[in-house]
């Protein structure tokens, strides 16, 4: 359909064209909302995988009731309704006046996208032998040093994984967005969700499958790298 | 590696070696349960000394080595190294190698990247790091295969690569958890000669931890006998064997014939179901738990047999004894007993020119007072 020579929306499709995506990438509007989304994606990305990894690694050292508690204090995030969490980032955020600023947005959308980072990290280090950091010790390594050149490689595809999560929640993340957006600070789901509600714009079609081509790129790159690993 | 041939020559001189003392102070460990895991402990490693922690499973061995390495806090003493208390050193920083079980090699990174780790660490030069390695390779006999990764090496290769990567920074000491538990027989005991060898050309202090005592008594130059949380006793393997202060050391290393005395005294002749038994004073153990508790020990080497009472010779200690099994060893055989009214079992170890027993034959089993050693039981 995004390859549609009609004005508006149109099933069967009538004829082929670029026209859609020329008015994509020509809109300041639908540029400037892609801008800002993978801004923002980026940013979450490097916290959440930050702010996760670090979590999992402390918690992988802990046991009891606390490493618990704060594990799944980490998750409540994903399990809690979408709505709920945005009403709550809305209303601290208000206050905070964090409401359409690019660290709102990735604030907000690190704390859904690190319970993602903490998963794939923590299965990743459920492989990691812990012994081996006793070995890097006694060979003097300090434990920054231990982490960088030991735990770090083992566990870097649980990192990477994770990373990809924390990029592609925040790219696709809508509710919260909502409620953050200013005039002045939109992101791409934001702008598709004004595009068929406020105005009817078809240049959403072309928007969308340029988020699903993405979105699948993206996925795909720890297989590429994968592939490249085993070929050495 | 900079050791010097000279000491190598005179390698089994104390005095003349290089290495670090390492001091444990009154070294209490207790982790919360019922004992300590290590229960005030002293001991002095002299400087380039084969030490081996030796004793049973959860003694306190590997608590011990972990405390030496830093790896786990004292509860109570000092750890000193060269005269330097170490006590609160985190273990990067108390430059001592480690050798495990699980040999702990990364598996990520080539053997040569495993040897030159530590080096990396100490931010030596390339070919620096390039000579030391390709020496210390060369030292543990894997010339030619740093290229590999763990993986691709077997179990013994691995533990040569690790034993490498653990001295290439030549270490105040080498410190080894049983690192030859996962080997097969004959692996092992080839390691044993080459770490054997290699603590000799390195000339550094080793504290070997097992809880096989044929491994401890081929390598040591000392043991450290554990018990519990406690050291039982430290001697020379031969000390051990041939001297043992208390019951348990007599058990743990060798066979031996128990004869348990209760509280005796301990100056004349004593009594044991009935037999009447000389005592040499110069094999009563010094250890003051004798007085109390005590108990005469007898290797099954110095048992002899004889048919009859009256072949037994004079001033020798004898007891009547029954053929319970025979074990053929080749040039000998031990002939496992029943002794005295009590059918305490016993072992006398007998050459194989020394005539037929067969199951069930009554015997007089005999010894020299100063064949046996009475022990703190
Ligand atoms: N981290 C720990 N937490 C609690 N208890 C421990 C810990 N490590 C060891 N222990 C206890 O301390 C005691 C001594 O253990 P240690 O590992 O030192 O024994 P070991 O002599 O090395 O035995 P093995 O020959 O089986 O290796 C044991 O009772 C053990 O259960
Ligand atoms: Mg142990």
């Amino acid at each position: 359909m995004s390859f549609s020579g009609a004005p508006t929306f149109q099933w069967p499709p009538r004829g082929f064209s670029w026209r859609l995506y020329h008015n994509f990438f020509t809109s300041p509007v639908w540029l400037d909302s892609l801008r800002n989304s993978l801004l923002v994606a980026l940013l979450t990305a490097l916290l959440a995988t930050t702010v996760g990894t670090a979590a999992a690694v402390a918690l992988s050292r802990l046991h009891g009731r606390l490493a618990r508690f704060v594990r799944t204090l980490l998750m409540v995030p994903i399990v809690a309704p979408a709505i709920v969490v945005a009403v709550a980032v809305y209303i601290s955020f208000l206050g905070w006046r964090l409401t359409g600023t690019v660290p709102g947005y990735v604030l907000a959308h690190t704390a859904i996208a690190v319970p993602y980072v903490l998963v794939s990290v923590t299965g990743a280090l459920g492989g990691f032998d812990q012994r081996l950091l006793k070995a890097s010790a006694s060979l003097g390594a300090s434990p920054w040093r231990s982490f960088v050149r030991v735990t770090m490689p083992l566990i870097s595809r649980g990192i990477l994984t994770g990373a990809i999560f924390a990029f592609i929640v925040s790219f696709d993340e809508v509710v919260i967005a909502l409620f953050l957006r200013s005039p002045q600070f939109q992101t791409m789901p934001v702008q598709m969700y004004n595009s068929v509600t406020v105005e009817i714009d078809p240049t959403i079609s072309a928007a969308s499958s340029l988020m699903v081509v993405a979105v699948t790129i993206i996925f795909l790159v720890p297989q590429l790298l994968r592939g490249r690993a085993r070929r050495r | 590696m900079t050791h010097d041939t000279t000491v190598k020559a005179t390698g089994s001189s104390p005095g003349t070696r290089s290495g670090t003392e390492i001091r444990l102070d009154h070294v209490t460990k207790d982790y919360g349960l019922e004992a300590p895991a290590v229960d005030d402990i002293s001991l002095t490693i002299e400087p380039g000394e084969f030490m081996t922690l030796l004793g049973p499973s959860g003694s306190g061995k590997t608590t011990t080595l972990n405390l030496i390495a830093g790896f786990e806090t004292l509860t109570a003493g000092t750890i000193v190294l060269n005269g330097a208390d170490v006590s609160n050193v985190p273990p990067h920083r108390r430059n001592l190698g480690m050798l495990f079980q699980h040999y702990a090699l990364f598996p990520h990174m080539t053997v040569a990247q495993n040897v030159a780790y530590p080096l990396r660490e100490r931010r030596a030069d390339k070919r620096e790091i390039a000579r030391k390695v390709a020496e210390v390779l060369e030292l543990v006999q894997l010339t030619g295969r740093d290229d590999h990764h763990p993986a691709q090496l077997s179990g013994g290769q691995q533990q040569r690569v690790a034993l490498a990567r653990a001295i290439v920074f030549e270490p105040r000491a080498l410190l080894l958890d049983e690192p030859l538990g996962a080997l097969d027989r004959n692996l092992r005991s080839a390691l044993q000669v080459e770490i054997r060898r290699i603590h000799r050309e390195v000339g550094s202090t080793f504290v070997f931890v097992t809880h096989d005592q044929e491994e401890a008594l081929n390598l040591s130059d000392r043991i450290a006998l554990f018990n519990s949380g406690h050291i039982e006793q430290v001697g020379t393997p031969q000390q051990l064997y041939a001297e043992p202060e208390t019951l348990f050391t007599a058990r743990f290393l060798g066979d031996s014939n128990v004869f348990e005395l209760g509280q005796a005294a301990l100056d004349e002749n004593l009594t044991w179901d009935g037999e009447t038994w000389g005592i040499d004073p110069g094999t009563v153990a010094a250890h003051p738990g004798v007085r109390t508790r005590s108990a005469i020990v007898v290797r099954p080497e110095d048992v002899e047999v004889v048919n009859r009472l009256d072949e037994v010779p004079a001033g020798a200690n004898a007891v009547r004894a029954t053929v319970r099994d025979v074990e053929y060893m080749g040039a000998y055989r031990t002939l496992l007993l029943t002794m005295g009214e009590r059918r305490l079992p016993g072992r006398a170890r007998v050459s194989a020119l020394h005539g037929d027993h067969a199951v069930g034959d009554d015997l007089v089993a005999w010894w020299r007072p100063r064949a046996q050693r009475i022990v703190a039981a």
